[in-house]
């Protein structure tokens, strides 16, 4: 293990330009991949917060028994797709729509509006599909006279995010491959431009895992040195972009560390697979 | 040591590059390979290192065959072989003593052990006052003494050289080959390719010659093929070893008396008698 640390510092020291070159590449195709994580990332932070606002409002009958709706809460509150309920009785609904709908106000009469209880989903039950079963069990309360949940909004809402995650999963992907590939052939450079020291190696009798292991040290080295360099980038990046365009949301500690891990992973990888071709004969 | 029975290699394009030879090298056996290019004696010195199976035929080397060995265990017989090329094939960032001590550390060698063994080594091929120089600052021949230098640390059964001194002008081709046979007189087999005629003739060793991938003269084992020290007895194996090219040159005469042989050459009989003598 101490050899093979030497060896790859060696490769290092040895030919700095390319091992420069091997590291920057790897960093810009991280860099490449990372944006596009950072955009993904806050789109769906976004759509998060606009799901949030997805609710099932049952407007209550005129005259209703306090005592009925309240056990209704309760009951409804058991829901498993349920996360919040809340009751909103006339006046509360009026006071809403004044603060509101402001330069209306004189328009709104004590009475104009019913009594309502909102239900809030729980994360995972916001589809068309949760919703419109939440809101048939409420149709059966027979002190309920109507029920809202915008249903046009949250099919376009749904629509919207499944798009959205498609299109991240299938962009994310290639922009994965081509990271992995631009990072896997980099190395393969490095591979071969010391194929010489790996068939000396094999003919003086080095076993196959003595002759990889400085090859694997070294596309590992590789890889976390381009990770950390692609997180030096993104952070420049998401710091110009919360000062001049948006404030967004980075990465957190977790995505960070699986970040650079992967590009460390990626060199060691892709370093595996190139000797492995150099040793795979006889 | 080293036996080739009715060994046939076919490369996937370009047909076949040995047919059906069959030999054998002992110990301590000074022996040239000789042919046009193409003929087949770099396969065969492939076939010896395993850098290359046989398609047809067994090659054993050092107990080893060819048709049992795995992957695993070409390292350790490669261990027990020296290798030098026509293209000394050095790494040219590394000083000759850290090109040979390149290969002791490869195999794992403690680094107290590699010090003395590298001195020696290049002591022994004349190179002790050049340890620290690059192979760019070195002539041909002394690049080819780092190679031998290299070949030699892990004190090999047999040197394999193939066109070794195809690169060099007259004197350092003298010079590398005293060196050989220097090699081959302290007890090392030595087996060398190459198509320098002059050479295998101004010498009496023992010759295979090679046209088109067939062994077309082999001018004579020094010792019948015994079972030796490596293999077990195999039935008809000597027959199997014995080319056609010399029928009754062979008196079956233990190798101790090896000097009794007329046509063999002084270099390979004493390493013979050596070899046979202080093997480990």
């Amino acid at each position: 293990m101490k050899l093979a640390l030497r060896e790859a510092l060696r490769a290092f020291s040895r030919a700095p330009m390319l091992s420069a070159l091997s590291v920057t590449t790897i960093a810009f195709s991280l860099f490449a991949f990372g944006l596009f994580g950072l955009v993904a990332l806050n789109l769906r932070s976004a759509l998060a917060q606009v799901e949030e606002r997805v609710e099932v409002r049952a407007f209550i009958a005129e005259g209703t028994n306090p005592e009925a709706t309240a056990a209704a809460v309760g009951d409804i509150a058991a829901f498993p797709e349920v996360a919040s309920v809340r009751l909103v009785s006339e006046v509360q609904a009026l006071e809403r729509a004044r603060r509101e709908l402001g330069e209306f106000e004189d328009v709104f009469e004590a009475g104009i509006l019913p009594a309502s209880i909102e239900v809030r989903l729980k994360e995972g039950f916001r589809d068309p599909t949760n919703v419109r079963s939440v809101s048939r069990r409420l149709e059966v309360y027979d002190f309920v006279d109507d029920i809202r949940y915008g249903e046009e909004w949250v099919e376009k809402l749904y629509k919207l995010r499944t798009i959205a995650t498609a299109a991240g999963i299938s962009l994310g992907l290639v922009f994965a491959l081509v990271a992995i590939i631009i990072i896997g052939s980099t190395i393969r450079m490095a591979v071969l431009a010391r194929s010489r020291e790996i068939a000396i190696m094999r003919l003086v009798g080095a076993t196959n895992g003595f002759i990889r292991a400085p090859f694997l040290v070294e596309g590992f080295l590789k890889g976390l040195l381009g990770g950390l360099l692609a997180l030096v980038l993104t952070w420049v990046t998401f710091q110009f972009v919360g000062q001049y365009v948006v404030q967004a949301t980075y990465f957190d500690a977790r995505l960070i560390v699986l970040g650079v891990l992967g590009g460390a992973l990626i060199g060691l990888l892709g370093s595996a697979v190139s000797v492995g071709r150099h040793l795979g004969r006889v | 040591m080293i036996r080739f029975t009715h060994v046939t290699k076919h490369y996937p394009r370009g047909g076949p590059a040995l047919d059906d030879a069959s030999f054998h090298v002992n110990r301590g056996e000074f022996v040239f390979l000789t042919g046009p290019s193409g003929a087949g004696k770099s396969t065969i010195l492939k076939l010896i290192y395993v850098d290359e199976r046989p398609s047809q035929g067994e090659v054993r080397v050092a107990g080893q065959s060819s048709v049992t060995m795995t992957k695993h265990q070409i390292p350790a017989l490669r261990r027990r072989l020296g290798v030098i090329f026509q293209d000394f094939r050095l790494l040219e960032d590394r000083t000759a003593e850290q090109n040979v001590a390149f290969a002791l550390e490869v195999i794992g060698t403690s680094q107290q052990q590699i010090g003395p063994k590298v001195a020696r080594v290049l002591t022994q091929v004349g190179l002790a006052a050049k340890a620290t120089a690059l192979p760019h600052e070195l002539s041909g021949g002394e690049q080819q003494r780092v190679a031998i230098a290299r070949a030699l640390v892990n004190d090999p059964l047999v040197l394999l050289a193939d066109e070794p001194t195809g690169n060099l002008d007259d004197r350092s081709t003298r010079g590398i080959f005293q060196l050989l046979r220097d090699i081959n007189a302290s007890g090392t087999a030595v087996m060398m390719a190459t198509h320098d005629l002059a050479l295998v003739k101004s010498l009496d060793f023992r010759t295979l010659e090679l046209n088109r991938g067939k062994l077309v003269f082999d001018s004579g084992a020094q010792y019948p093929a015994p079972a030796d020290e490596f293999d077990p007895p195999v039935a008809g194996s000597d027959a199997g070893a014995q080319p056609d090219a010399q029928p009754g040159a062979q008196p079956a005469e233990p190798p101790g008396e090896a000097g009794a042989a007329g046509d063999v050459g002084e270099a390979g009989e004493a390493g013979g008698a050596v070899a046979e003598g202080g093997a480990p």
